[in-house]
């Protein structure tokens, strides 16, 4: 009996393994993602790459993703469930999933782990993100050709380098075309209160500001402005939707080429663990179309986003002058480093605003 | 001068959801029930309000929808708190996480579509008064329904004998059941008025507000709300006070940071809470022989029979 039973395990241990191989022969990959996948930003630009992903490589992976996943200590529980649902290579898509997936990485060394804009890294854990700066430094443009008051107006989510980097490039930019810019600034402290980033909004064009920017994730900037008739730029994804004589352009996040390669790198065997932060060049984000603003001005924005991608300009070009006046120190030749952009917690020269915490 | 009436303008908008929300709580608890769902009950009317409103077309059956959305969710609230005894805090707790799901559900197929948000009243002449002319006469319809509604219920509160049934039955449940009323039938009702409220604040939020939906869009109002109720000591004409005290200083810390005011914003966002346990502190300092919460909020009562 006891001989027929271990038989019995056996056979089921075996139809266990044949039928984990034929489920191998299609790569497993994982999304961890921050939102609900139609939260119309962020969150919905990732799962617009994963369906490109599947797109292409569709025939050879099998896609899986988990939305809504608290940042923080839950997070790890999620990506664990991944792991054991034999996903093989695993994007973990927010800043507040980076020690958890480092965590996870560390117990399960053969599975590849890829984590959105962090900076830490294992053997089987890349880093990715995206140089958005670059694009601000478009808009920054743009906002200073388009503003009749002279007045622009920012909404800022937390004052951490990403954010601080944005507007310092913005207002560098701004400063080329009007050296007398303004900018008001407005910390809403969230990533995501549709009601306050309105809020926002409506006190900075009540206080002169024409072309709205947003650094949190709503469409309800926009729609205020266009409410208005005033000038905005979209934020991570498409909102001309929400403000069709309003937007001017928007910082797309184009996730898909990246998730393509790396895939194509883990199916090919070939995946190693990297730091990768795509600019233009590299199209880890994109522009939307320019529209609603004269040729004149939507050609300078062209120019700028053509000599951006060839490096033949650089956002951050020495002398970056603080607001101290003095000249900040130049690490990258002729232009600010990776680390220095990387850690930005200053604004530069023509910026009324103190910096909150400094 | 027009600064001073937008910011009025921006007040009002933000204070309203908040209201309107908080007065139909500051009921269910005068009958004795704490429901902690009111994010949930709120983002569910949010969603199904903007549902009715893009398929019907208008924002008035828009609002219907958020009100019978509302009023559904807390009747499972009171089958299970009332119905089966089951504890409050628990189920509310239960009843918004369950709001949160199921707004996203119902909202999934309308993510990225906009509507025409609530019409403003305009009076010529009237609405063009300076400074007060479009915060008297400018509004929207959910704006004068707030205030109407508070005023209903401070009138049914105090100048009604059902008022002062309910209120029996949220101080001392034994002798309301003693003298013959019935509690729990009471207190239903008295659930489904805050659930009401509650979808009808949700509601708002996508159809004046910021006319698109998305899931989520409440961002904790819902918990501000029941933060009012305490804010208020449970009394309506305090609770105006609260709602509109909360809606200007978060509106002012906007403001305050586009004039540059060097006040640090991480602060200055948090000052609508700080001034939330300012006034209770005053409040609780001060005592005079107003009331404070109904003695029995939050407790099971199964009748004996």
């Amino acid at each position: 009996m006891r001989k027929s039973l271990l038989a019995l395990a056996a056979g089921l241990l075996l139809a266990g393994s044949v039928s984990a191989a034929s489920a191998a022969d299609k790569l497993k990959v994982g999304f961890i993602y921050l939102g609900p996948i139609g939260d119309l930003g962020w969150t919905y630009q990732h799962d617009l790459a994963r369906q490109a992903l599947v797109k292409e490589l569709g025939d050879k992976i099998e896609t899986t993703y988990l939305e809504n996943v608290p940042e923080g200590p839950d997070a790890e529980r999620s990506i664990e469930q991944l792991v054991r649902a034999g996903n093989k290579l695993i994007f973990t898509t927010s800043f507040g999933y980076m020690d958890p997936t480092l965590k996870v990485a560390k117990k399960y060394p053969n599975v590849h782990f890829e984590h959105a804009t962090g900076y830490k890294r294992n053997p089987n854990m890349s880093t990715y993100s995206a140089k958005w700066w670059q694009g601000r430094y478009i808009q920054g443009l743009i906002a200073a050709k388009m503003s009749k008051s002279g007045v622009l107006g920012y909404i800022g989510s937390f004052p951490i380098p990403e954010v601080v980097s944005g507007i310092n490039a913005t207002i560098l930019a701004a400063q080329t075309i009007n050296p007398n810019i303004k900018v008001k600034i407005i910390w809403a402290n969230t990533w995501f209160d549709p009601g306050k980033e309105a809020d926002a909004a409506k006190a900075l064009i009540d206080q002169g500001a024409d072309v709205i920017m947003q650094h949190t994730d709503s469409p309800a900037a926009m729609q205020i402005a266009s409410e208005r008739g005033k000038l905005a730029f979209g934020q991570d994804s498409e909102m001309i939707k929400f403000g069709p004589k309003t937007q001017l352009t928007s910082i797309l996040d184009t996730w898909g080429p990246y998730y393509i390669e790396r895939v194509k790198a883990e199916l090919a065997g070939t995946w190693k663990s990297e730091d990768s932060w795509g600019g233009l060049d590299s199209h880890m984000f994109a522009m939307a179309p320019y529209t609603n603003m004269p040729d004149d001005v939507k050609k300078i924005a062209e120019d700028a986003q053509a000599a951006i991608t060839a490096g033949k300009l650089h956002p951050f070009k020495c002398p970056v002058v603080g607001q101290d006046g003095k000249p900040v120190e130049c690490k990258g030749g002729d232009h600010l480093d990776d680390g220095q952009i990387l850690g930005m917690n200053f604004y530069v020269k023509g910026i009324d605003d103190k910096l909150p915490g400094k | 001068m027009e600064l001073v009436e937008a910011i009025i303008l921006a007040v009002l908008a933000a204070s309203t959801p908040l209201l309107i929300a908080a007065t139909g709580e500051l009921v269910t608890e005068r009958s004795g029930v704490l429901n902690l769902g009111v994010e949930g009950m709120m983002i569910v009317g949010a969603a199904c309000g903007f549902a009715g409103a893009w398929l019907t077309g208008s924002i008035f059956i828009g609002a219907l929808f958020g009100i019978v959305a509302g009023t559904l969710m807390s009747l499972v609230f009171a089958l299970m708190a009332l119905g089966l005894a089951v504890n409050q805090v628990a189920t509310g707790l239960a009843l918004t996480i369950l709001g949160v799901g199921l707004s996203g559900l119902i909202g999934a197929g309308f993510v990225g579509e906009r509507i025409t948000p609530a019409m403003h009243l305009y009076i010529p002449s009237l609405t063009d008064m300076p400074l007060i002319g479009r915060v008297l006469f400018g509004e929207d319809a959910f704006v004068y329904f707030s205030i109407a509604l508070v005023i209903g219920v401070w009138w049914f509160l105090y100048r009604t004998r059902a008022g002062l049934i309910l209120r029996a039955c949220g101080d001392n449940h034994v002798s309301a059941h003693a003298l013959g009323y019935p509690v729990l039938r009471i207190r239903t009702f008295a659930v489904m008025f805050g659930g009401a409220c509650a979808g009808l604040a949700g509601a708002y939020l996508p159809l004046a507000y910021t006319p698109f939906f998305i899931p989520g869009m409440t961002a904790g109002r819902g918990w501000i709300a029941l933060a009012l109720v305490v804010f208020s000591s449970w009394r309506p004409g305090r609770l105006v006070v609260g709602a509109y005290l909360f809606g200007a200083v978060t509106i002012l810390q906007l403001h305050a940071q586009g004039w540059g005011v060097g006040i640090p914003s991480q602060f200055m966002s948090a000052l609508p809470y700080l001034a939330t346990v300012i006034v209770l502190v005053l409040l609780s300092r001060a005592r005079t022989g107003g009331s404070t919460a109904p003695a029995a909020l939050g407790t099971v009562f199964v009748p004996d029979r």
